[in-house]
């Protein structure tokens, strides 16, 4: 009986002091989880969902804080992944669903205060004072962040166009009317 | 000879339907009214124009320099004017735009001065500068720039060139042709990209249905000498592949991650090293190709076209049946549809073919897949199409690349025997294409994240280096006063913190009492340095501009030039004005 219980308490602290050797040894840095969320959102850093950049909605989805459809520029397909990997139900996107865009600078009117330069969160905007701006159209991630500063109201919103670089073959449809 | 010929798994024997193109020889296709020639003709970078609109242009000359080492030259493939440098339609599955040169022929069709080269007496690199600049791409239909492709690896000696001759999709006869008609010029082209390798051994692959090719090549290796050896392969559908013909004719299997020179094999197709005769031996660039025109016409032949001729100019010429309903462009296996025949010919333009409901039958719906395994028993790459089809259509592209979705070469041996009808290649492609476009949107992301990082470490480092300026100038000021109060230090003053810096630095010979005096003189020497700074830099991204560009960069010069005011009477009040400027960004 006595044998069987040292046995026992034994092997609970050697099991134990396994445990605790293993849980300092292997420490992981931060929250996996985040990174996780992270590499499923956009990255476009436009603060739509209300969290100021991708990673700190990463981190408040994680801590379950904020919900899953809160990323437009995601889509329902960043709202599925996120679901898929959360285990949570699928909810309707928050915002509407737009096409992907950049922003344009119309140059014409553009009077180089810089205040564009400054709210561009991946510093897709070149310029200077009093010169005129122009938008460096394979970084904007078109996030919409220039257009509220801009005092003179001389940057839109361009839907990126179909072209031979990112035309792609569509999903083969089954003709209906030749089956009937 | 060879001793013994290897087998590739499956295939596929449709209907060759070569018979009817064969029957004339090559014809001179006659000028269009318009050419429409694309600056991408080529796997790789996009050439950039060398002409502006208006100028006079001569057959050959250069019009799209090649960019960057995998991309090639574009040239004019007649005399005549520049009409336009626009967007014009591609020929394409999607019938989309891409940047063109149009050219209106003058009729004199007058060659730029050529020169004949010996690639014996070059050196290697040089002559695949000419190939590059000469614009030889694989004409085979893939368009990936040959010269690329003539480097030996290092670690393994080059063994076998492989020539292929086979032409393995129906309907298509242009390389039959070719080398029926242009044998030695095949022959002495073998050569070059042969010295260039430093193969030891030359294989011309050819389908043994076409006797009178192989009789003509091996004709040709005889007269010229060579120790060539013509092979017939046996005719099977897709012979023609290069991964198919380096095995039936190697035996050596090349896998899907290494390239075929690490075998010490390399490919290429017989037009292929026809151009690259034509560029070296006589001076002349790819301007023109073998087309096939056939299917449902009148008259169907081979014709040799200039590049930049609208397909539907082209189709004329065979005179298409009144049920035509569409136009193929490349074989009824790896083709595709031509959305709008305004398209121009182009390098990979190897075949057009006419098409009615009678000739190609509507297929009939698609059906359930039976998993009967028919698809995998021809797929040429041993794949598995049936559970790639099942993948891709549930969009699971994860899957997909887990069952070798990118070694699948689209030859269409699946579809073809598909009891069921589905297009699998098409869901293929699909699947294809989304996976290199979210490849891109991940590649993007990265990007973007990797730039928004930057900013706020820079963000950081800059409120950093404020602050501590801030504290030094604090400090400064506190020691100039003597009697420091110890909360000067803690609070750093707001008004203009810099100046007092930099005017002590530059203030020798003014005398320091007065401040104003100082910054004035600080002023001056700073604008004076600016101005130096400015004259004495030389843009750097002004090379390889296109020519609207250059257009527009001298009109603005010469509207700034106008605007300019006297610098005279604009110093006084450039002075004032850069005292109030306010900084930006502080």
């Amino acid at each position: 009986m006595i044998t069987a219980l040292a046995i026992m308490a034994l092997g609970a602290v050697v099991l134990g002091a396994a445990l605790g050797y293993a849980s300092i040894r292997f420490k992981v840095e931060g929250d996996p989880l985040v990174e996780k969320i992270e590499a499923i959102l956009p990255q476009t850093q436009c603060g739509q969902c209300g969290y100021p950049g991708c990673k700190p909605y990463a981190a408040a989805i994680s801590a379950g804080e904020a919900d899953i459809n809160l990323c437009p520029p995601g889509g329902m397909d960043g709202v599925r992944k996120l679901a898929d990997l959360l285990g949570r139900e699928v909810k309707a996107l928050e915002a509407e669903e737009k096409p992907k865009q950049v922003a344009i600078i119309d140059e014409a009117t553009c009077i180089g205060c810089t205040l564009c330069i400054q709210a561009c969160p991946v510093d897709a905007i070149v310029g200077a004072a009093k010169q005129m701006h122009t938008i460096i159209e394979p970084l904007c991630t078109g996030c919409e962040l220039c257009i509220k500063p801009c005092p003179v109201e001389c940057i839109h919103m361009l839907p990126i166009t179909e072209n031979l670089d990112n035309w792609k073959w569509k999903y083969p449809v089954i003709e209906i009317k030749r089956a009937a | 000879m060879l001793a013994q010929l290897f087998g590739f798994k499956g295939g596929v024997k449709p209907q060759t339907n070569k018979a009817p193109s064969v029957q004339l020889p090559i014809g001179q296709a006659p000028l269009p009214s318009c050419l429409f020639v694309p600056l991408h003709q080529n796997i790789g970078g996009a050439p950039n124009p060398l002409v502006v609109v208006g100028e006079h242009v001569l057959k050959g000359q250069l019009i799209g320099g090649a960019d960057g080492w995998v991309s090639a030259a574009v040239h004019a493939p007649t005399s005549g004017t520049v009409l336009a440098i626009e967007e014009h339609v591609a020929a394409h599955p999607s019938g989309l735009p891409t940047l063109s040169v149009v050219i209106e022929p003058d009729g004199r069709d007058q060659w730029i001065p050529r020169t004949a080269l010996d690639h014996r007496s070059l050196a290697p690199e040089r002559v695949r500068e000419i190939l590059r600049d000469a614009g030889v791409v694989g004409l085979g239909g893939a368009a990936f720039p040959s010269h690329a492709k003539l480097t030996p690896a290092r670690a393994v000696p080059m063994q076998d060139l492989v020539i292929n001759g086979a032409e393995c999709e129906p309907f298509m006869t242009c390389d039959d042709l070719l080398m029926r008609e242009r044998a030695e010029e095949i022959v002495r082209g073998i050569a070059i990209f042969r010295d260039l390798l430093g193969a030891k051994r030359v294989l011309i692959g050819i389908e043994d249905n076409k006797p009178e090719a192989i009789s003509a090549m091996n004709k040709a290796v005889l007269r010229l000498a060579e120790d060539y050896a013509v092979v017939a392969v046996p005719t099977r559908y897709p012979a023609g592949g290069a991964k198919q013909l380096i095995r039936v004719l190697t035996g050596k299997e090349v896998p899907a991650s290494k390239r075929s020179t690490e075998l010490g094999v390399q490919c290429f197709n017989v037009a292929t090293v026809y151009t690259a005769y034509r560029a070296l031996a006589h001076g002349e660039p790819v301007i023109s190709r073998i087309v096939t025109l056939t299917g449902n016409i009148e008259q169907p032949r081979n014709w040799e076209v200039r590049l930049g001729t609208p397909m539907r100019e082209l189709i004329a010429l065979g005179r298409p049946k009144a049920d035509t309903d569409r136009y193929l462009m490349g074989g009824p296996m790896m083709g595709f549809e031509i959305p709008d025949l305004a398209a121009p010919v182009v390098k990979a333009t190897n075949c057009l073919i006419a098409g009615s409901p009678a000739l190609f039958p509507a297929s009939p719906p698609e059906m359930p897949c039976i998993r009967c395994g028919a698809c995998a028993e021809v797929c040429p790459h041993e794949l598995q199409p049936f559970e790639l089809y099942w993948f891709s259509r549930a969009r699971n592209f994860g899957k997909t690349q887990e069952y070798h979705i990118f070694d699948c070469i689209e030859c269409g041996c699946c579809s073809y025997v598909c009891p069921s009808h589905i297009p699998l290649v098409q869901y293929f492609r699909f699947a294809k294409s989304e996976i290199w476009s979210r490849e891109r949107e991940k590649q993007a992301a990265d990007a973007a994240k990797a730039r928004f990082e930057l900013r706020n470490a820079r963000e950081e480092r800059e409120q950093a280096e404020k602050a501590e300026r801030l504290a030094k100038a604090a400090a400064a000021r506190g020691s100039e006063r003597k009697p420091a109060p110890a909360s000067a230090a803690v609070l750093p003053p707001t008004v203009e913190p810099v100046q007092p810096v930099a005017a002590a630095e530059s203030a020798e010979a003014v005398s320091p009492s007065d401040p104003d005096t100082v910054r004035k003189a600080t002023i001056v020497a700073a604008m004076e340095r600016a101005r130096a700074q400015r004259e004495a830099v030389k843009p750097r991204n002004t090379e390889q501009l296109t020519v609207e560009q250059k257009n527009e960069i001298a009109a603005i010069e010469a509207r700034r030039a106008a605007l300019k005011p006297e610098p005279a009477a604009a110093q006084g009040g450039r002075a004032d004005s850069a005292t109030s400027q306010e900084r930006p960004g502080e």
